[in-house]
């Protein structure tokens, strides 16, 4: 690190390390200088000129945005002359600009409409007519109004930058210069809003949110997404205990600003019309509503016969259900029900991984280090497509440090755009293609390898050992599906591992049917799915099983079901989940529901039908039991409890690894589908560019 | 070809070739003394013939008068990245017409230049880039081009000398801003012309990232000569510190109007009288617009001034592109500086927001003025809109924009004032007249 | 989309021009040649074009809509373009513009009905000693007045098709 240069702004001095440029500095100095066009982390443009600042010995102003720190510098931010600068911009801005506030959807949190009020004139000297441009929608997620755009150029740069889509541009020149789709009158892109939630005005506006309420008139909750195992944080903006919008402005949480078109949009499913409200149950061959008593009741008595005669039930759990629920239903099912039948949708081998590392948990990657180290090896995954977070944080490391990327993929990856290396080869033949990268990957001075659900079992294990033999720091990421899959298994959703992959065999207890074995048991007493869809595409054989479902909608599964329960969904309750990279957040209740009830909830009142003693079922009470009985998971709780991330991963001692490749397989879905919920996000299903496709580049 | 008659009074170096039969020709160029420039470089080091080009004062044609040879010492030579000359011929500048004079009668002379330049430098490849309403000129260069590369004046091993270099013509398409020397590199990349945050200079950074001199065609133009007979001789027919002739582009109210070759520090009236005829039809001069439209606007009463550089910024205007716009007294000063502001509103890249909305308010003012729709708060109104442009834009095109703006309202006021209320332009009449 | 043997000679000679990697640079000159040669930037060239460089059909509209010479709708066999700038202006060229929208009876960027002439109003086309000036395609007319437009145009009118 080369010594620090020091300069003086506004009387005050500031030492800060070479290249920092003046409006940074100024900032560490606690002095803001206005800025539109200028942006952290995206290409310089000096367009707008609001950061114009006067410098001793130069002569005239210079914009603060792009002149680098000098040794000895003297720098006024708040001269007559600057002051005046400043005014005059705002003024030019305004000569086109709609000054009506009142009605414009960025009202109240319209960067331009802050400058005018700390450094405008008041009134404008403009008397010539104004052009007027009809307002364009471009998908059902954007919407442009020409008039309204300052031309700063941050959603081009985010989406072509950022996002790797380049799916805006700016035509025309001079003042009919304009910001443009790719598609003539409209968008082809991810959707993802980032260019919406970039823009300082009200130009770029969300088909979703627009004209629905006012900043002011929300509250406002930071949880974490409820699609993807990415586990992004999300702040939702709630009026009248309705969702109106996702984003995360404040940048507070792992993907800072970030959110795909799930994150920021998705969460419509949450008041989706056929969303359950009431307990389901079937009488003489129909399901109709009954009351939570009733329902509850005849759960229990049902349970408790079968438990009796020592029938055959088995538990299928959740990917998406909080750590807590998932750790009470296996504790449900093993210590209440006395199976071990229980088992979940896995798409990916973290099992086989821990095992691999023995216990190595420095060997596990952070979305930090996809920031911040220096290598990375992305094996059978679309990593755009099916982890944008991940995407976006290489995609910033290449921008920003430069990080080498190598890809082998089955098809073509938006990676390859910057890759060093990228290898295609039909699949079961990438790791020989990883083989082959020996030289130049053991040439590099550390790496991080992502790799898809493809790899797994023996795969895994080849993966490992070959990263071992690097003779370099290596770290892993397994992907997995849903927001909280890697949960799912940390607690022991499985037939043969206990919470924190400790063998069930440790507990003197035989490992049960896996997920396809329940389904196929002709035997099968009882059959018990939480948040799960599994009969989408298998069969359930035993005919004469009592099935009894949680869910938030009636799915193939639920319509087979005796029982069904209305679920709480992700944004209606408490607790943790835990991401692709092992690392534990904290869901925050956004709104609450009526007639549904957290499946936490359920099984504590199912418990307590059926007279067993599972421990208190408040979400904290759950957390503290896990945090003292999984291994890894003794995360320091003052990170969680503020919203913050903290990794797990359970060190010492081997884990249980499987030796079933058919077990595991990713859903794989796209930036426009998540699983079974897709179907129920207006959203997801109104833009074109559903239901996409992997590897097309 | 020519479009005017030469002047007596005229000193040609750079234009000596003009009228030439087949001047364009490599062998009237060879036949003139053409590439004895070259061949006497080659046998120079770098510093020796940079040496020349210091001797010389030669100040960049293309507005800015950049000292030539200070700019070619910017050019990290030994870096390892390969190194650009780029002719700037986009000649865009309203008043100015002269590097098509340069390139449509002594092709060779440009590409003399540029090789020379090339050999301070080290570079082996050139770029010319002409605006694309010159498609005769490319026509020209490309043939000159040829044969040059022919006759073994341009490629590999030129003249036996182990010198590489290889020449380009690059088309424009229509942009006034693509005359910006960062813009133009933009454009040369394919790209939109918006000019790029500086520094990094061209000099460092310049064509494809890489270091790059990049000169006004009648700069170039006049290496050869500066090589060929000594800098000291050249610097000679100039002022000590404008050296050489350049090329004045006399339009408007003259007799004579046409491209004339005189030294620098040349008397501004005696050009309009001796040289260019006089004011036509024995009218009294007004104004005279003494570099380009960028420049602002001199008084009749301030044309008694030698015509370089420091004489006109000392006068509060500047020497710019050699393009003289004379105006006689018949001549609206609103619908002058109006039409000026429509240029540069036409213009703007539309980057910063105080040239794009400046330009479009100022061009909106002054038509509103023009059509006597002026109210009295809007002449103060134009000077501090235009100061409030100048040197707080991105690039120089807003100064180019409000400088001469400026100029009009303060030194012409009275004019601005008679098209107040309603008033129909006084000049209206007048300027018909002038058809006839 | 398919070019006449020149053309695609001249782009092969224009791409060949620029260092390896920036074959971009030939952007400019493909769109404007091609447009000489079919009349107007249509979106299959755009797309064509930005097929050729490898870059994307928006950043080619970006570019065509920056440049005034690059349009969208074709011009008459004869485009006239009438520099009213400031030298222009001066000598005549705003009286020659309004005299040539008379005499056509087309305005800025119209067509005749039978397609063979149109009008642009240009800036500085660098005939400002020789002002007023116009170019008629790429052929520049200098010292014009409304009489030698007249006879021009006449001239061009009857030129053999
Ligand atoms: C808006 C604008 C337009 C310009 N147009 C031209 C031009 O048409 N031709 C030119 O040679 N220089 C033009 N220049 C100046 C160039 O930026 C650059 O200074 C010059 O080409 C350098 O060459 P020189 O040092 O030989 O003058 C322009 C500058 C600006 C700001
Ligand atoms: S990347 Fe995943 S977690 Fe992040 S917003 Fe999108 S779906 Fe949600
Ligand atoms: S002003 Fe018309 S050609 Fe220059």
């Amino acid at each position: 690190m080369a010594d620090l240069v020091r300069l003086e702004i506004d009387g005050r001095m500031v030492e800060v390390p070479p290249g920092t440029l003046v409006i940074n500095a100024a900032k560490q100095a606690g002095i803001e200088i206005p800025a539109f066009c200028y942006y952290e982390g995206l290409a310089l443009q000096a367009a707008c000129r609001m950061c114009l600042v006067e410098v001793e010995r130069m002569p005239k102003l210079i914009a603060s945005c792009t002149l680098p720190v000098s040794e000895g510098m003297v720098v006024r931010t708040e001269t007559p002359q600057v002051v005046e600068a400043r005014k005059s911009m705002l003024e030019f801005l305004l000569t086109n600009h709609p000054l009506d506030c009142p009605v414009c959807d960025k009202g109240g949190e319209c960067e331009l409409q802050d400058m005018a009020f700390r450094y405008g004139t008041g009134e404008s000297r403009f008397t010539e007519v104004k052009h007027h441009v009809e307002e364009q929608q471009w998908s059902p997620v954007v919407f442009f109004d020409a008039p309204r755009c300052i031309l700063c150029y941050r959603c081009v740069r985010i989406c072509s930058e950022g996002m790797g889509v380049s799916a805006l541009g700016v035509i025309n020149r001079g003042a009919s210069a304009e910001i443009a789709p790719n598609c003539d009158d409209h968008l082809e892109c991810d959707e993802c809003g980032m260019c919406i939630d970039i823009c300082p005005v009200g130009a770029l506006t969300s088909g979703m949110y627009r004209y629905k309420t006012r900043p002011w008139e929300m509250k406002h909750e930071g949880t974490v997404c409820a699609h993807c195992s990415n586990g992004c944080k999300t702040t939702l903006g709630v009026y009248d205990n309705r969702i109106m919008r996702g984003n995360n402005r404040d940048r507070s949480g792992i993907n800072g600003e970030f959110l795909c078109i799930k994150g920021r949009y998705a969460f419509d499913f949450v008041s989706h019309p056929e969303r359950l409200q009431s307990p389901l149950m079937k009488i003489d061959g129909r399901l109709q509503e009954v009351p939570w008593s009733q329902a509850l009741s005849a759960v229990a008595g049902r349970f408790s016969e079968i438990k009796a005669r020592g029938g055959k039930i088995g538990v299928i759990g959740s990917t998406r259900t909080t750590n807590e629920e998932n750790y009470y239903l296996q504790k449900f099912a093993r210590v209440g029900l006395g199976t071990n039948h229980i088992d979940h949708h896995r798409s990916g081998d973290v099992a086989t991984l821990l095992t691999a590392l023995g216990g190595r948990s420095d060997a596990l990657a952070t979305t930090d280090d996809l920031y911040g180290r220096k290598a990375f090896l992305i094996v059978a995954a679309d990593l755009a497509q099916q982890h944008p977070f991940l995407a976006f944080q290489i995609r910033a490391n290449w921008r920003h440090h430069n990080c080498r990327t190598y890809t082998v993929t089955p098809g073509p990856v938006r990676e390859d755009s910057y890759a060093v290396r990228s290898v295609q080869v039909p699949e079961g033949e990438e790791l020989d293609a990883v083989e082959a990268l020996r030289d130049s990957l053991a040439a590099e001075p550390e790496l991080v390898v992502l790799f898809g659900d493809t790899i797994k079992c023996d795969a895994v294990r080849r993966l490992v050992a070959f990263g071992d033999s690097l003779g370099i720091p290596v770290k892993y990421v397994c992907l997995v599906d849903y927001s909280n899959s890697r949960g799912a298994m940390d607690m022991g959703l499985l037939p043969d591992l206990l919470p924190g992959y400790r063998p069930v065999t440790e507990a003197g207890l035989e490992p049960g049917m896996t997920l396809p074995e329940i389904l196929a048991a002709p035997d099968l007493a009882g059959l018990w799915v939480v948040g799960a869809n599994p009969l989408t595409n298998k069969q359930l054989v035993s005919d004469a099983a009592f099935v009894v479902v949680q869910d938030l909608f009636l799915t193939e599964t639920a319509q087979r079901a005796d029982v069904v329960f209305p679920a709480a969904s992700a944004y209606e309750k408490s607790g943790t989940v835990t991401n692709v990279c092992g690392e534990v957040q904290r869901l925050k209740r956004a709104v609450s529901v009526t007639g549904a009830k957290p499946d936490l909830e359920i099984f504590g009142l199912l418990a307590k039908e059926m007279k067993l003693d599972l421990g208190i079922w408040t979400p904290d009470a759950v957390f503290k039991e896990i945090r003292d009985a999984v291994r890894g998971y003794n995360v320091p709780l003052p990170v969680i409890v503020t919203g913050g991330a903290s990794q797990t991963a359970p060190e010492g001692g081997p884990a249980g690894a499987t030796s079933r490749p058919d077990l595991i397989q990713s859903a794989r879905d796209t930036l426009f589908t998540s699983g079974s919920l897709s179907r129920f996000s207006k959203t997801l299903n109104s833009v074109t560019e559903r239901p996409g496709a992997l590897y097309r580049g | 070809m020519l479009y005017n008659e030469p002047s007596p009074l005229e000193v040609k170096v750079l234009t000596r070739r003009f009228g030439l039969p087949d001047s364009a020709s490599l062998d009237t160029y060879l036949a003139s003394d053409g590439y004895a420039a070259l061949r006497k470089a080659l046998g120079m080091k770098p510093e020796e013939i940079l040496e020349q080009m210091k001797r010389s004062v030669l100040r960049g044609r293309g507005g800015a008068g950049f000292p030539a040879a200070m700019k070619w010492g910017f050019v990290p030579r030994s870096s390892p990245k390969p190194k650009y000359i780029v002719a700037n011929a986009d000649e865009s500048e309203p008043g100015t017409c002269k590097d098509r004079l340069l390139m449509e009668n002594d092709p060779h002379q440009l590409i003399e230049g540029m090789m020379i330049a090339g050999l301070v430098v080290d570079a082996h490849a050139g770029y010319i880039y002409i605006r694309g309403e010159y498609r005769y000129l490319i026509e020209i260069l490309d043939r000159a081009i040829a044969e040059a590369y022919e006759r073994g004046y341009l490629g590999k091993n030129i003249l036996g000398s182990g010198f590489d270099f290889d020449l380009y013509t690059h088309t424009g398409a229509g942009a006034y801003e693509c005359g910006e020397e960062s813009a133009l590199l933009e454009s040369l990349e394919g790209k939109r012309g918006i000019p790029r945050i500086r520094p990094p200079f061209p000099a460092v950074v310049g064509a494809f990232q890489c270091p790059t001199v990049l000169n006004n065609v009648e700069t170039l133009s006049a290496v050869p000569a500066i090589i060929r007979d000594g800098g000291v001789a050249f610097s000679a027919l100039g002022t000590p510190k404008n050296g050489g002739t350049r090329l004045f582009c006399i339009s408007g109210h003259v007799n004579k109007p046409g491209v004339y070759e005189l030294p620098m520090g040349f008397n501004l009236l005696r050009m309009i009288d001796e040289v260019a005829g006089g004011v036509r039809d024995g009218r009294k001069l007004k104004a005279v617009i003494p570099g380009g439209s960028s420049c602002p606007v001199l008084k009749a009463e301030e044309c008694d001034i030698a015509m370089d550089f420091d004489s006109l910024s000392k006068a509060k205007s500047m020497l710019g592109s050699g393009g003289v716009v004379v105006m006689d007294e018949a001549t609206c000063m609103v619908k002058a500086a109006l039409r000026i502001m429509r240029f540069y509103a036409h213009e703007s890249c539309g980057w910063c927001i105080p040239c794009r909305e400046g330009t479009l308010w100022l061009r909106k003012i002054l038509t509103r003025f023009h059509e006597g729709q002026g109210r009295p708060s809007d002449i103060p109104l134009i000077g501090e809109l235009a100061k409030n442009m100048l040197g707080r834009t991105f690039c120089p095109l807003g100064d180019a924009a409000a400088m001469p703006t400026i100029s009009f309202v303060e030194k012409f006021r009275d004019e601005f004032e008679a098209h107040l209320d309603g008033k129909p332009c006084p000049f209206e009449e007048a300027d018909r007249t002038v058809l006839a | 989309m398919t070019f006449s043997p020149d053309m695609e000679a001249k782009f092969e000679k224009l791409v060949r021009s620029y260092p390896p990697g920036r074959q971009r640079s030939a952007l400019i000159p493909m769109l404007l040649y091609a447009q000489d040669e079919i009349g107007s930037v249509t979106p299959e060239l755009v797309d064509e074009v930005a097929r050729r460089l490898g870059i994307t059909p928006v950043e080619v509209d970006g570019v065509v809509t920056y440049y005034s010479m690059l349009r969208k709708k074709p011009m008459g066999k004869y485009h006239l373009q009438i520099c009213t700038n400031i030298s222009c202006m001066l000598t005549g060229g705003t009286e020659l513009w309004e005299h040539a929208c008379r005499k056509l009876g087309i305005g800025n960027k119209e067509v005749t009905p039978d397609g063979q002439f149109s009008l642009e109003e240009v800036e500085c086309i660098g005939a400002c000693s020789w002002a007023p000036a116009i170019q008629v395609n790429y052929d520049f007319q200098h010292h014009l007045t409304p009489e030698k437009l007249d006879r021009l145009i006449e001239s061009l009118r009857k030129a053999p098709q």
